[in-house]
Parts: C-alpha cells; structure tokens; sequence
C-alpha cells in the first residue's frame, strides 16, 4: 500500500463526479453553440470560395431581377421606398435561407464520413448539438448581410444605418437561417440520403421563397397564399428587416418573438430525429 | 511526458470496477436482429478484440458501448456508470474512434483536436498543452497546422487517435481502426496503440478483421457471428482448442463455416449461401 494508492480515491471520487466533468446545462449550451460558431469561422477561414460564389446570387437578384422589376413598377411598394430598397432585405433573407437549407446536407455528409458519431459520442447532449449546428448556419448567413449592405450602398438605397438596427438585422438573420437550418437537418433525419434531401430541399425553399413577403407585400397575394405568407417564418423574417432597414411600419416583439419561437420548435425536432441518423 | 496522455489522475470511478461489463445484449433494427443476447467484460488494462466477419453486430454493441443507440434489452456499463442512465458521464470515460476515418478535412490537424478539446470540456489552461501532447505523441507535431485533406490515410488515423486521447480517456475504443489502410500505415496505428498501452495502461476494446494483428495485439477475443459470441477466450486457449499449430484465422473459419452450416440445415439467409457460393468458386 503505497502513499499513492492510499491517495487514489479521494483525487478520483472528486475527478469522476458529474459536476467536475460538466458544466451546469446554462454553461454547456453556450460554450457548445461558441465552439460550433468558432469551428465554423475557421473553415470559412481556410476555404473563402463559397463565401465569394455565395455572393453571387443575391448581386444578381438586385441587379437584373430588382433593377428590371424597379423600371415595370408593377409591384407596389410603401410610399417613399423604391422597389429596389424593398427587395434588398427581402434578398438578404433569401440568401441566408439557401445557406441554411444546405445544412442538412451538411448533416448527412457528416453522418456518412463518420464525423457526425463522432462529435455525438462527446459529451454534448443533442439538443446542443443542433443549436451548435443551427447557430453556425447563422454565422455563415451574416457574410451574406454584409454583402448586401455593401452592395445597398452602392446602388444608394436609403437604409437606416443605426449600429444597434445592424445589429437587429445580424440578429434577425441569423435566428432565421437557425430555423431554416433546423428545419433541413429535420429532414435529413426523415429521409435520411442525400440525394433525396436535395429533391426535398429544392422542392421546399422556392415556396418558403416565394410564399412569403421577399418579392411583394402580402397584400398582392391572393386569399390562400397570404395564408401561407403568414404561417411562414420567412415573411417574419423580412418584416423584421425592412421594419429596422428601411423604417416600414412593423410589430418587432411579434417578429422576434415567432424567430424565437420557431427555433426552438426547429431545434426540438431535429434533435429528436437525430438518432436516426446515429445508427 | 506521454504519461499525461494516459488514465486521468486516479483510476477512473475507484479502480475496482469493471471497464466494461456487457450483459445480455439485444439491438434489432426492424425484422433484423443484430444483436442477439451479447454478453462480455473487459478487466481493468486489457485489451479485448471483438472479431467476426461483417454484419457479425461488433459495431452494434460498440454504438451501444459508446451510448449511440439503445439497446432493446440488456445492459452494458462503462466503469460501473450505465450507458442508459449515465450516457454523459460515460461520455466522458471513452475516447472513440469509429470506422470511417471521420476527421474534418476542412479543418487543420491543431484544429481537429481543438474541437474534441473544447467539446470535452477540458479546462482552457489545459487545452493548448493537452492538444501539442496528443499530437506529438501521435507524430503530428510538424504537421498540425496543414489541412487535414493534404494528410496521408495513416496520418488522418493517427490524428484521429490523437482526438480520441485529448480527454484522457479510460476507455479506447477502436473501431477497425486500421480498415482500408496499407500495411505500412496499419502497422504504424497498431504500434502507437502498443505504445500507448504499455505506457498508460489504458484498456483497450477494439474490432478488426485481420486476424494476425489480433493475435498479436489482444489479451482476450470475443468471435461474434450473426449477432451472438461464438467463442471467447484468449488467443492461446482459442487456438489450442483446434489443435496445434492452428492459427486464429483457423479459430475464425472453424466458428464462422460451422455457424454457416447451422443456418443452412435451418434454411437459413440468401446472403449465407451467397457468401458459401463465392468461397467455393474461390477454391
């Protein structure tokens, strides 16, 4: 019996308990949603290519679909915006949506190349794993907000340069592309290929697009599409944006609150599915 | 300093426990029962092999192990703590390597490790010296700043033991950690897993397919088959059982054909036959 063996169960009972190896759940989430933001940046970092192909898009949807749109004037816009201005946060959502549906995709190549066992069989609990994963989704969507702030300025669109209404719309964004991101890894964990996934995901963002308030005010649509328009987390989305770019009138709580809202509802069911995806 | 690699201070709940202790074991994925009624235990510094062919259920009872999925009956504890009921803590105790070789290629080596780092909740004054560690004991020190798509398979291996060590784990489980390797990298893994045995004492659980290097490698072998142990023991008695001068890969088609014999007296799958029909036409 050795002076360290004697030692032994006291440094152990204190080394093994749960509350030295994990944090309390208001710490863990946290630093698991910080360590998939950081992870993120850095891939960014290392690969910038998608970062530059992923601005492509929304220049083009401003420069011909909007300046084209802006010239026929069919669309009617509040007093005092130009279409132009109207559509720009309108294309900021978009383009954060088309982002964040890759995601899913995302999951399911991480599942297939091990990776995605791997980081479920550390000690972070699934629910962590899918706000990690939708909060990075997020991060990516910002460089898209800069985008097109900078290509608004630009073109000269009046927005509202306010720092602490940037910071709403980095906000708002990313709540958005969270909830769009769980709402692909939902489906990743229904069907589960990726090949099928890209059918869905095609199948499901030109109607989150397009039945929402991107293009046009809800007020054009017809009866059944407004419907649509106002249980689409979209159309929250840019509301919140023109509300805090542009000055159109708009009720943020509810905004944030159905972002908010939706999230969780988006994490909750991807996490629920991921075990699917585990075996 | 690869001591600091090893078992965390204090043997891991107090010693006396077993690293792993499976008992009864049952998984289905719908109509297919994949594993059917596995039961084993690992002593404290073995190192244990889980052989048999493919779909024998190995990575079932692993995904288990490792609290992946849920077994419909039995029960497996890692050092005592319940897969069920303490899937965290248990977690914690294990470091893993599954079978695909599962690095992020988009990242760097240093950032690879970082990631498990944080992941595991290692304290942040640790977490830089704990990863250089890992890494050099893994041969990766010069390399850790590249992306890890410019890495060879072998490399992308090691690193992935390195990820597996940096929480200090009282459990390794490999997963075919050699599958699809050539023989110069393969020999290369086994002799950092060697290495690190004999200087932590780690226990060791770990699948492969080829035989050699499970009989030089492991104290004890489980022969699994469609779901079930067939036989277990260590190389020695394995192979004595058969007479002298037998190797493992005798021990492993002496259990596996019987098995297959078995299944077709009961008509048993297509697959069996299909398998039989290609070994015929092989000679």
């Amino acid at each position: 019996m050795s002076a360290v063996r004697v030692a032994q169960p006291s440094v152990s009972a204190d080394r093994w308990s749960p509350a030295t190896l994990m944090p309390p759940w208001w710490r863990l989430y946290p630093s698991r949603i910080l360590t998939f933001w950081l992870v993120e940046l850095r891939k960014i970092r290392h690969d910038r290519t998608e970062l530059y192909t992923r601005a492509v898009q929304p220049v083009l949807w401003l420069l011909i679909f909007g300046e084209t749109f802006s010239r026929i004037r069919a669309i009617p816009t509040p007093p005092g915006i130009s279409y132009l201005a109207y559509l720009s946060p309108g294309i900021m959502a978009q383009s954060a949506l088309f982002i964040a549906i890759f995601f899913g995709i995302q999951i399911i190549w991480e599942r297939d190349s091990g990776i995605l066992t791997k980081l479920m069989a550390t000690p972070t609990p699934r629910l962590a794993l899918i706000s990690g994963k939708a909060f990075a989704a997020g991060v990516r969507s910002v460089s898209q907000v800069v985008v097109i702030l900078v290509l608004s300025a630009i073109l000269q669109i009046h927005f509202n340069w306010n720092p602490l209404h940037l910071l709403g719309v980095a906000a708002a964004v990313v709540l958005g592309a969270a909830f769009f991101s769980c709402l692909s890894m939902t489906i990743a964990g229904i069907v589960l290929h990726r090949e099928r996934l890209m059918g869905v995901g095609q199948a499901i963002t030109m109607p989150l697009f397009f039945a929402s308030n991107a293009l046009y005010p809800v007020k054009v649509m017809p009866g059944w599409l407004q419907g649509l328009s106002a249980a689409n987390p979209m159309s929250y989305e840019v509301d919140a944006l023109r509300g805090m770019l542009l000055g159109t009138p708009t009720a943020l709580p509810l905004d944030f609150g159905v972002l908010a809202v939706a999230v969780v509802a988006g994490v909750a069911a991807a996490a629920a599915l991921l075990p699917r995806l585990a075996r | 300093m690869t001591a600091e690699i090893g078992l965390p201070e204090g043997a891991p709940p107090d010693g006396r426990q077993l690293p792993v202790a499976c008992t009864d074991l049952r998984v289905s994925f719908g109509t297919v029962q994949a594993v059917d009624g596995v039961s084993f235990s690992i002593a404290p510094g073995e190192v244990f092999g889980l052989l048999g062919p493919n779909g024998a259920g190995k990575t079932t009872t692993i995904r288990v192990l490792t609290t992946l999925i849920r077994a419909d009956s039995g029960a497996v504890s890692v050092f005592g703590y319940d897969t069920r009921t303490a899937a965290m803590l248990v977690r914690h105790l294990i470091g893993y390597l599954p079978q695909q070789l599962s690095a992020d290629f988009q990242l760097t080596g240093y950032e690879n490790v970082w990631l498990f780092a944080r992941l595991f909740d290692l304290p942040r004054q640790q977490r830089d010296q704990r990863i250089r560690e890992v890494l050099a004991a893994m041969g990766l020190d010069d390399v850790r700043e590249r992306l890890v798509s410019t890495y060879s398979g072998g490399m992308v291996r090691r690193l992935e033991l390195a990820q597996a060590l940096v929480n200090r784990p009282a459990l390794l489980v490999l997963d075919e950690p050699t599958i699809g390797l050539d023989p110069l990298a393969r020999g290369d893994v086994w002799e950092r897993v060697s290495e690190l045995r004999e200087e932590t004492g780690m226990t060791v659980l770990l699948t492969t397919h080829y035989m050699e290097e499970a009989d030089t490698l492991c104290e004890r072998i489980a022969l699994m088959h469609h779901g079930r142990i067939r036989s277990q023991g260590t190389p020695a008695e394995l192979k004595a059982r058969l007479g002298p001068g037998a190797t493992l890969d005798d021990v492993f088609r002496h259990d596996v054909g019987t098995a297959i014999e078995d299944e077709e007296m009961t008509g048993g799958g297509r697959d069996v036959r299909r398998t039989r029909r290609t070994a015929q036409r092989l000679g």
